[in-house]
């Protein structure tokens, strides 16, 4: 009776709606009954087992401890964990048992290790804790992994059968075996099977090595190794299971390699794509578009300071406030400055350096010197875990599918909407647009104004993965502009594969050269190309140039 | 502007050597940099007594001067702006701080040349001057202008200082090399060797400036001009345009290798940090704010910038960068000719006026 109610009431603890309170009451109350009837009924038999653990041998323990595992008594799990921590132990003198719940000090906080009702404190002088060694904290753990294998949820029965990989033992193989008859959850099975299959290759049997064939776990691969190392027939089958784990492990590896450089591209695209537009198509050399990445990234860290407690809420008002912020930055500096500095590149470069610098020094002045952590929603945090070799880590992966709908929204503008067409005209003939009735003043000032947008969303994007600090946009300013050159100036596409493909490039480099000598490499190799094909990657058709 | 405006003037304007600005520039050098050294000669009581700490002072702004020139000698006369000078400066730099530390401790590996004087002046020479030359070959070959050969000067001294930032370098890493003593066998923290230092610095500034006003009034600066204007023209007449933009450049990093190298014994330290894309760019300013395409302009802009930024940064240092920011857009918007543009309107109208 009390089982049922017991785990009603963990049902009813595990509901995500119930209120907190009527489920402490619920649960205090529930566990008042259960301990009443114990103290009915199984006390002298609880009282048997831990007598049974009083013992200087280590065997004699090991064999009571085993008992206790095996009993249906309800306090098992607990008292086998807190022998296992050392913090159960005996009355010195007198013969009740106790469960110490701080070890910490010098007095001890103690619970009656039966009813677990309060036994005020103890010391080192009053409670005899027992003592384990080395062999026997091996096999309380199989224990404790087998007992957690029979109760439970799915998930942490899941979680219980692979930490039995590698460490089946004969001791508990048979009750392994047992469980799986049991189990009905397949993916326990799986893991069950393939800890039963590692402890029995152990024993030499080559049958069970198929179930291993294929298996990513990287334990499996360390057991498997020194097996395969001998010259028995074993070895070679073992060999062969071997070279299998090994190759799809390595094309997991390229997998994961290809997502890290993919989602380090998407980044570089994102900070790209804004200069792209204002650079590539408009022909202005802007060197404060990191620093509206930045101002990006400060309206994202602003509206969540707002919005305390809803990070999820903050980052989708921040894509459009990101963008809004930055592009009004955008518009001012087009008005004020660079419509003023018209076909001379490099004056217009100095200026916008120097506007740079005092963006920076205004964020330095007016929030910090230091960088400030955006909190992300917690959609965004943990990883999608394909198998045991291949994750994908969710903030990247939103970064990679933002990048690209940011790209995909920007060509639509430019190739369908009448703004699109205008930058277009405007671009390839000044004069001609303006005389077909084109404000080209106007679509300077809207497409500098969307240029610096973007570079807001990049921020946007950024604060998710990094700090946000004064100097986030100065990082990204010389990455950015190799990148639309590389890729070919005024053009998307360019930009787009340029970004990728460093990407890429510099994550496949990085295990062998590291990441510093990996970024020197990079811009060396983009360098030399640029030298080799000005153009870059998509060179304009024609004869412009 | 086309080209023949250009011959014209060249023409009109075909100067001697010694016009009446490189006299006049020449003999304020001299003048100044001989009252220095009378001042700080007098006794400390005196009220004109000129100190150490300010003769080290001017000694550093006399290597900036240096670097200026090298780059008004590629911006101002080949209209190529690099925004990597740094580079240049720093290897000029960090051949001296391997010399100098050589001094004291023996120095690794192939480092370990750099023990004798003359190898360690002609590696402050070949180092840049290599880096140019190889770099620039390949630019200009490829006949890589205007923005893009500002951007990738840019990666180029990003890249460097990546790799120097590096421990594997043996260049100190991210520390950069420090821990000077001696030079030539003198202290380097006497007061003796900061005179000698602000003097041969001073002495490279003159001599850097008789060699580009040399060369700008050569043939080579001619045709350097002609390039710089309408470089297609130039090339269609028969001119080897990369070779004009190599020599020039290579030359230019040369001296700005120079002026690292007398830049480190009076600053005591050569880091990464000299690598850092922003120095290269204060340095374009510095010539920017002067008067680009005047070599006594360079000189102008790089003392009074960096005059304003000792000041600045020690009495309110939150405001250095709206102010060096401001001046970037403020010069560049209002002064397109700089303060050597201002002075030669305020002559021309005296000169209309008489």
């Amino acid at each position: 009776m009390s089982a049922t109610v017991g785990s009603h009431g963990r049902d009813l603890m595990r509901g995500p709606t119930i209120n907190v309170l009527l489920c402490l009451l619920m649960a205090w109350s529930l566990s008042f009954i259960s301990q009443a009837a114990w103290g009915a009924n199984d006390e002298p038999q609880a009282r048997a087992l831990l007598e049974a653990l009083d013992t200087s041998s280590f065997q004699a323990k090991g064999d009571a401890a085993q008992a206790i595992a095996d009993s249906d008594v309800e306090q098992k799990t607990r008292w086998l964990q807190a022998l296992l921590d050392g913090r159960l132990g005996k009355e010195r003198r007198g013969d009740r048992f106790y469960l110490i719940t701080d070890d910490s000090g010098r007095e001890w906080p103690i619970i009656d290790a039966i009813t677990f009702a309060d036994a005020g404190t103890g010391t080192r002088r009053t409670v005899d804790a027992f003592k384990i060694n080395n062999d026997l904290r091996t096999r309380i753990e199989g224990m404790l992994a087998s007992l957690s294998l029979s109760a439970g949820d799915e998930a942490s029965r899941l979680s219980a059968a692979k930490r039995l990989i590698g460490e089946v033992t004969a001791d508990n193989a048979d009750s392994v075996r047992q469980t799986l008859a049991d189990e009905e959850s397949p993916n326990v099975r799986d893991s069950l099977g393939v800890a039963l299959a590692i402890y029995k290759v152990q024993q030499g049997d080559a049958d069970s090595l198929e179930t291993l064939r294929g298996n990513l776990d990287t334990r499996v691969r360390n057991i498997l190794a020194p097996i395969a190392a001998g010259d028995s027939e074993l070895a070679a089958e073992a060999q062969s299971v071997l070279g299998g784990i090994e190759s799809k492990r390595a094309w997991y590896d390229r997998a994961q390699t290809l997502f890290f450089g993919l989602s380090a591209g998407s980044i570089l695209v994102l900070a790209a794509i804004g200069l792209a537009i204002t650079f590539g198509v408009m022909g202005v050399i802007n060197m404060a578009h990191g620093e509206l990445i930045m101002i990006g990234a400060y309206t994202t860290w602003m509206i969540q300071q707002a919005l305390p407690g809803q990070p999820g809420l903050a980052l989708a008002l921040a894509i459009p406030g990101g963008f809004l912020v930055a592009g009004a930055f955008g518009v001012v500096i087009e008005r004020t400055v660079i419509r003023f500095l018209k076909g001379r590149p490099l004056e217009t470069l100095l200026a916008t350096f120097g506007l740079s610098l005092v963006l920076q020094q205004l964020v330095r002045s007016v929030f910090s010197p230091l960088n400030r952590r955006v909190a992300s929603p917690d959609w965004l945090q943990g990883a999608w875990q394909i198998n045991e070799a291949l994750a994908f880590t969710l903030n990247r992966l939103a970064v990679l599918i933002f990048c690209l709908v940011v790209f995909a929204s920007l060509w639509a503008l430019m190739r369908y909407t009448r703004l699109g067409l205008e930058v277009r005209a405007v671009t390839q003939n000044r004069a001609m647009a303006r005389a077909m009735g084109v404000r080209a003043s106007r679509v300077d000032m809207l497409t500098f104004g969307l240029g610096a947008g973007v570079a807001g969303l990049a921020g946007v994007a950024l604060s998710q993965l990094t700090n946000v600090g004064p100097n986030l946009g100065q990082s990204y300013i010389v990455d950015s502009f190799l990148v639309v050159v590389f890729g070919g100036v005024g053009n998307l596409w360019g930009t787009l594969v340029a970004g990728m493909s460093l990407g890429v490039i510099n994550q496949v480099l990085q295990p062998w050269v590291g990441a510093v000598l990996a970024k020197i490499i990079v811009l060396v190799g983009v360098i030399l190309f640029i030298q080799k094909r000005p153009q870059g990657i998509f060179a304009p058709k024609g004869r412009i140039s | 502007m086309t080209l023949t405006d250009n011959l014209g003037r060249g023409d009109r304007s075909r100067q001697a050597f010694l016009s009446r600005s490189t006299l006049l520039t020449s003999l304020v050098l001299i003048v100044g940099m001989l009252a220095v050294l009378i001042l700080n000669a007098l006794p400390d009581s005196n009220a004109l007594h000129v100190s150490g700490a300010t003769v080290a002072l001017l000694g550093k702004y006399f290597t900036y001067m240096l670097l200026a020139l090298a780059v008004d000698l590629i911006w101002g006369y080949l209209g190529i702006l690099s925004l990597g000078h740094g580079a240049f400066f720093a290897l000029g730099g960090y051949a001296m701080g391997l010399y100098l530390n050589a001094q004291t401790s023996p120095l690794h590996g192939w480092q370990s040349i750099m023990t004798y004087f003359p190898v360690a002046a002609l590696a402050i020479l070949l180092a840049p001057g290599l880096l140019a030359l190889v770099f620039g070959w390949l630019a200009f070959r490829s006949r890589v202008t205007g923005v893009y050969f500002s951007i990738i000067t840019q990666a180029l001294t990003f890249a460097l200082m990546l790799a120097f930032n590096r421990n594997e370098m043996g260049m100190g890493g991210s520390t950069g090399l420090t821990r000077f003593y001696e030079l030539l066998g003198f202290s380097l923290s006497s007061e003796g060797m900061t005179v000698a230092l602000f003097t041969a610095s001073g002495m490279a500034v003159l001599l850097a400036f008789w060699l580009c006003r040399a060369i700008t009034v050569s043939r080579l600066g001619r045709v350097s001009m002609a390039t710089r204007d309408a470089e297609a023209r130039v090339r269609f007449i028969g001119y080897r345009v990369d070779h004009v933009k190599l020599a020039l450049f290579v030359v230019s990093a040369m001296i700005a290798g120079v002026a690292g190298a007398l830049y480190v014994p009076q600053v005591g330290i050569i880091n990464p940090s000299t690598f850092a894309p922003l120095f290269s760019i204060e340095v374009v300013v510095w010539v920017a704010l002067g008067g680009r395409a005047t070599l006594y302009g360079a000189l102008l802009g790089a003392l009074a910038v960096n005059y304003l930024k000792t000041v600045l940064t020690g009495a309110m240092p939150d405001a250095w960068l709206f102010i060096l920011g401001g001046l970037f857009v403020v010069v560049t918007m209002l002064l397109p000719q700089g303060i050597a543009g201002l002075i030669s309107k305020w002559r021309g109208r005296q000169e209309a006026s008489a």
